[in-house]
C-alpha cells in the first residue's frame, strides 16, 4: 500500500512496487486524462507534473513517486495553466486531442519557467511530446499567445 | 433523397409525458431503444438531430471524430440551414445503424472514409437542418397565429417582425412535436450563410480535449472489466500452438490466460498487470505458415517485375511507338517502404456481453463492418451488436479494416472466457507497431520522353505492390481486371496531358496484411509522378511551375491551386541564402485526391553533411466550398506534417517474415523541432464541398524532393527522403 500525492490530495493505492504512476493513476484512480502512448517515455502522451517538473509517467515506478507531488491535467491551475488552456482553445490547436493533455502540462511547466520564450526555446521543450495530427504548427502558436496572455495579468506560481 | 421524407405512422408517442419522438427508418430495435432514451419534450424531426425544451441542439455525427473536425464540420452544415446559436450546439455520436447513417457515397455501409464526411453529407444535413427549422417556424405561426412566411429565425430565435413576437428554439418544442414533419423544406440561398464559410467558428471538441475530459476507448473502465494483452506472433503468418501460463497466473491480478486465432490472451484487473503475464508467457508457436521474407528479398522480386508487364490500368495512344521515336528518354525506378499508421491511441476495443446481445466501445470508423464481424464471434445478430462510438486518438486508416482485426480480437478474447467479464483489449505501442495492415511496400518505374521541342509525348509507369482491396468486400467493386484502383489512383488517371500514356500494374500476394493509409494510393503514385514530372521540366529546360501549366489546360482547378501556391509562396523570387555551406531550394507538387486539389511549394536548408530541414511550407487548397476554414487549414497543416514525418523517417522493414520496428525510438516520427512554418491559402469556390483529411498529404514529399534536387541537383527516388 502506497500513500501518494495526487492533484493536492493524499491517496492510497494497493499497486506492486514496479507498477508505472501512469497506470496507477489511469487504472487506479481514474484520472484518464493521462494517456498511455508509447509505454518507454518517448511520447509524452502520460506527461504528469511530478514536483513540478514535467515527467513520463510511464516510466515512473510507483515505488519512485513517494510522497513527491504529483499533477495531473485534471489537477492544473494557476495563471500558465489557464493561460494555455485559453490560448488552446482560442487556437483551436487539438485535432484527435490524444497527446494534448501531455502537450499542455509540457508547454505549461515551460511557461512557469521561461514566460516569454522563443521558437528554439520551445521546439527544445516540447520536442518529447509526439503529435501524429503534427498540431505542432499551432502548439508552437499557442504557446506564444499563452505568454503573451500571463502578461497581461499577475504572474503566479504553478501550483505543484 | 429519402431520408426526409417522414410519415405520420413514423410518428412515436413516447408514454404518458407526452413527448413526442419522430423518427425515420428506425429498425424495431433502434425504434424501442430511441423511444426509451428520448427524454420528455425534445424536438427529433430526423435522425440527425434532436432539439430540447432547454435550447439545446444536438447534431447526430454518423461520422467517427478522429481529429479531422468532421463533428464540428457536420454541425456547421445542420445548423446553418437551422439557423441555430452555435454555442448551443452539441454532437453526439450516431448508434451504428446503417438503415440511417450509411454513408452515401459507400452505398449501404456506414463508415468513415476516403476523406467523404463532408461530401457526402452536404446536401443530407442542410435538408435536416432545413426540414427541423421549417417545423419550429410553423410551430411559431401556429403558437402566434401568423403566416408562416413572415417568420424569420436568427441564432436559435424564431421572430416575427409585424407582431413582435420571439421565441427560442425551446420554447417552441412543445408545439413543434405536436405537428406533422415539413417536407422538402427550402435550402438557403448559400449567399446568406452565416456559419459555413465563416473564419473562426470554435471546433467543438476543443474544450473537453484540453481538460482531460474526452473520452476515447482506452479511458472505457466498466464494473468488473478485465484488461486483455495479448501475445502476438512474432511473424506474419504464424499462430498459437501451445503456451505454459504459470508464471503469468502468479503475476498479481492475472486472472485468466485464453488462447485465441491471433495469440495468447493474458486478462487481469488492470493494464500493467496484464502487460506483465503477458511478458512472463512461454508460448510456442506454429510458424509452417509463417513469412520467410524480408523487406530485401521482396524489393529484389519486385524489381524483377519492374521488366515485366502488367495489368494495363491506363491507356492512351501508343506509349511503345512513342518511345522508339522519342529525343531524350527518361527511366526512375522509385521505391516506396511500408509504413505504420502509428496513431497516438494504440488500438484498444471493450466488449460487454449482456442480455440483449453485445455493447461494444470502440473509436468505430468501420461501424457495419465491425459490427458484423464481432456478432459473427458471438453468434449474435449483427443489430445484437450496439456501438458507442468515442472519439478516436487518431486512424489514419488504421480504424477502418475490411478484416475488423482488433474488434474480433477482442470479441474472440470476450467468447473464450464466455463472456463472463467486460474486456478491454489493449494493444500496446509495440504491439500496434508490429501488427501489420500497413501502407504497402511499392515499387515504380516511371519512363519519360519529350520531343525535339521539349514537348513531354510518352509516359510509361509500371507499379509494383501488395493489393489492399484484394481479399475484401471492396474487392467485387474496385478491383476490375487485375487492377486495384487504389494502387494505381493518380497515376492512371494523371492529369498532365501526355498524347501516349502506358501506365500497368503487378500486385504480388504477401502474408504481411496492408491497409490504406492516409491518402492511400497518392502516397505513392503522387511522389512517383510529381517529381517525374519536375524532372521532366529540368531536362525541357523550362521552369516547373510553367511546365505544369502548360500540361494542365484541361484541368483549371489543377493549375488555380498551383498558381495560388506558387504566387503566395514568392515563386520565381529568389531565396534568402543560408549559412556558409548551405544550400537552400525551392520545390512544387500538385496532387489530387479525393476530389479536393492541393498545391504546395517547400523550402528547404541542405547543410554540408547531407542533413536537410525544411524550413516552409506555403499551400494552396480547393476543396469546393470551405466549410469551416479553420478545421481545412489545420487539415492541410497536420497533412503536411504527417506527410513530412514520412518522407523524413517513415519505414517499416521486414526481415524473416518480422517487423523490426518496435516503438517511437525505431520508427521516429516527426518532431515539433522539424515542423515548418506552413501558410495555407484556400480556394474560394461555390462548388460542393470535397475533402480534406488526405489531401494535404500527398504533395509535401514530391514538393521537398523537388526543393533538394533544386538545392543540390541531386533527385532523390525512395522514402524515405536520404542525401547523407
Amino acid at each position: 500500500m502506497a500513500t501518494l500525492n495526487i492533484n493536492g490530495k493524499t491517496v492510497k493505492v494497493d499497486a506492486d512496487p514496479d507498477t508505472p504512476l501512469l497506470w496507477v493513476l489511469r487504472d487506479e484512480l481514474g484520472y484518464t486524462g493521462t494517456k498511455y502512448g508509447c509505454g518507454m517515455a518517448l511520447c509524452g502522451a502520460c506527461t504528469v507534473w511530478f514536483n513540478g517538473q514535467p515527467t513520463r509517467s510511464c516510466s515512473l515506478p510507483v515505488s519512485a513517486v513517494g510522497q513527491g507531488k504529483v499533477v495531473t491535467i485534471e489537477g492544473i491551475k494557476g495563471a500558465p495553466a489557464r493561460a494555455v488552456q485559453a490560448a488552446w482553445r482560442k487556437l483551436d490547436v487539438v485535432q484527435c486531442g490524444y497527446c494534448q493533455s501531455g502537450q499542455i502540462m509540457s508547454a505549461t511547466a515551460l511557461l512557469a519557467q521561461n514566460a516569454k520564450p522563443t521558437d528554439a526555446d520551445i521546439d527544445a521543450a516540447m520536442a518529447g511530446n509526439v503529435c501524429r495530427c503534427a498540431t505542432y504548427h499551432r502548439i508552437r502558436a499557442a504557446i506564444h499567445e499563452a505568454s503573451a496572455i500571463m502578461a497581461g495579468k499577475a504572474s503566479e506560481k504553478l501550483e505543484a | 433523397m429519402g431520408t426526409l421524407e417522414l410519415s405520420r405512422r413514423d410518428v412515436l408517442r413516447a408514454g404518458a409525458s407526452g413527448a413526442l419522438v419522430i423518427g425515420f427508418h428506425f429498425t424495431p430495435a433502434g425504434r424501442a431503444r430511441a423511444a426509451e432514451a428520448e427524454v420528455a419534450s425534445n424536438l427529433a424531426p430526423n435522425a440527425f438531430v434532436r432539439i430540447g425544451a432547454d435550447d439545446s441542439v444536438t447534431v447526430i455525427a454518423k461520422h467517427l471524430e478522429m481529429g479531422q473536425g468532421t463533428y464540428t464540420g457536420l454541425a456547421t452544415i445542420l445548423a446553418e440551414e437551422l439557423d441555430a446559436d452555435w454555442a448551443h450546439v452539441k454532437v453526439e455520436a450516431a448508434p451504428a445503424d446503417a438503415s440511417r447513417y450509411n454513408n452515401l457515397s459507400f452505398g449501404t455501409m456506414q463508415g468513415t472514409g476516403g476523406s467523404s464526411a463532408m461530401a457526402n453529407s452536404w446536401m443530407q444535413l442542410r435538408q435536416a437542418g432545413a426540414a427541423a427549422r421549417a417545423q419550429l417556424v410553423a410551430a411559431a405561426a401556429s403558437q402566434w397565429n401568423v403566416p408562416a412566411g413572415e417568420i424569420t429565425v436568427k441564432q436559435g430565435v424564431v421572430s416575427h417582425a409585424g407582431s413582435g413576437k420571439k421565441a427560442r428554439f425551446g420554447e417552441l418544442v412543445a408545439t413543434a412535436v405536436t405537428l406533422e414533419p415539413v417536407k422538402d423544406a427550402p435550402l438557403k440561398d448559400p449567399k446568406t450563410f452565416t456559419l459555413v464559410g465563416k473564419q473562426k467558428l470554435p471546433r467543438k471538441d476543443t474544450t473537453d480535449k484540453t481538460n482531460g475530459k474526452a473520452v476515447f476507448t482506452q479511458d472505457i473502465r466498466l464494473p468488473g472489466m478485465l484488461t486483455a494483452v495479448v501475445a502476438h506472433p512474432p511473424r506474419f503468418g504464424a499462430k498459437p500452438k501451445s503456451f505454459d501460463a504459470t508464471a503469468s497466473r502468479k503475476v498479481r491480478g492475472v486472472v485468466d490466460v485464453v488462447m485465441i486465432d491471433t495469440g495468447v490472451a493474458v486478462l487481469a484487473k488492470g493494464f500493467w498487470a496484464a502487460k506483465k503475464g503477458r511478458d512472463a508467457l512461454k508460448v510456442e508457436w506454429d510458424e509452417s505458415s509463417a513469412m520467410a521474407q524480408g523487406s530485401e528479398e521482396l524489393v529484389a522480386e519486385y524489381r524483377r517485375l519492374l521488366d515485366e508487364p502488367g495489368s494495363v490500368a491506363g491507356k492512351q495512344g501508343d506509349a511503345d511507338v512513342a518511345f522508339r521515336k522519342a529525343g531524350s528518354v527518361a527511366r526512375v525506378d522509385y521505391q516506396f517502404p511500408y509504413l505504420a499508421h502509428a496513431a497516438m491511441e494504440p488500438l484498444n476495443c471493450v466488449i460487454r456481453r449482456d442480455k440483449d446481445g453485445a455493447e461494444m466501445w470502440n473509436g468505430e470508423q468501420f461501424h457495419t463492418v465491425d459490427q458484423a464481424a464481432v456478432a459473427g464471434v458471438l453468434g449474435l445478430k449483427p443489430e445484437q451488436v450496439r456501438i458507442n462510438t468515442l472519439y478516436a486518438g487518431g486512424s489514419f486508416g488504421r480504424r477502418a479494416n475490411p478484416a475488423a482485426d482488433f474488434p474480433v480480437e477482442c470479441a474472440r478474447i470476450v467468447k473464450a472466457i464466455g463472456g463472463k467479464a467486460p474486456v478491454k483489449l489493449v494493444w500496446t505501442r509495440e504491439d500496434d507497431m508490429r501488427g501489420g495492415y500497413y501502407r504497402p511496400l511499392y515499387l515504380h518505374r516511371i519512363e519519360a520522353a519529350l520531343d525535339g521541342r521539349g514537348e513531354l509525348i510518352a509516359w510509361r509507369q509500371r507499379i509494383v505492390g501488395q493489393s489492399i482491396l484484394a481479399g475484401t468486400p471492396f474487392e467485387a467493386f474496385m478491383v476490375k481486371d487485375g487492377v486495384d484502383a487504389t494502387s494505381v489512383e493518380g497515376a492512371a488517371n494523371l492529369p498532365y496531358h501526355v498524347p501516349n500514356l502506358l501506365v500497368d500494374l503487378h500486385s504480388p500476394r504477401k502474408t504481411v496484411p496492408v491497409l490504406w493509409w492516409r491518402s492511400v494510393g497518392h502516397t505513392h503514385t503522387g511522389f512517383a509522378v510529381e517529381t517525374m514530372i519536375d524532372q521532366m521540366a529540368e531536362a525541357a529546360r523550362a521552369d516547373p511551375v510553367e511546365f505544369r501549366l502548360g500540361l494542365l489546360s484541361k484541368h483549371p482547378r489543377h493549375a488555380g491551386v498551383l498558381k495560388l501556391a506558387a504566387e503566395k509562396a514568392g515563386w520565381g523570387k529568389p531565396l534568402a541564402a543560408g549559412k556558409t555551406g548551405e544550400k537552400r531550394g525551392r520545390g512544387v507538387a500538385v496532387v489530387e485526391s479525393f476530389n479536393s486539389y492541393v498545391a504546395e511549394v517547400a523550402e528547404v536548408t541542405v547543410r554540408e553533411d547531407g542533413s536537410f530541414s525544411v524550413d516552409r511550407v506555403v499551400c494552396a487548397v480547393d476543396c469546393g466550398v470551405a466549410i469551416n476554414p479553420d478545421v481545412v487549414r489545420a487539415q492541410m497543416e497536420g497533412g503536411i506534417g504527417y506527410g513530412l514525418s514520412a518522407a523524413l523517417h517513415g519505414a517499416i522493414t521486414l526481415k524473416n517474415g518480422a517487423t523490426e520496428q518496435s516503438n517511437f525510438h525505431d520508427y521516429q516520427v516527426l518532431r515539433i523541432n522539424e515542423m515548418p512554418k506552413i501558410e495555407v491559402h484556400i480556394v474560394a469556390s461555390g462548388e460542393a464541398p470535397t475533402g480534406v483529411g488526405e489531401p494535404g498529404v500527398p504533395p509535401l514529399a514530391p514538393a521537398v524532393a523537388n526543393a533538394i534536387a533544386a538545392a543540390t541537383g541531386k533527385r532523390l527516388t525512395s522514402l524515405p527522403l536520404k542525401l547523407a
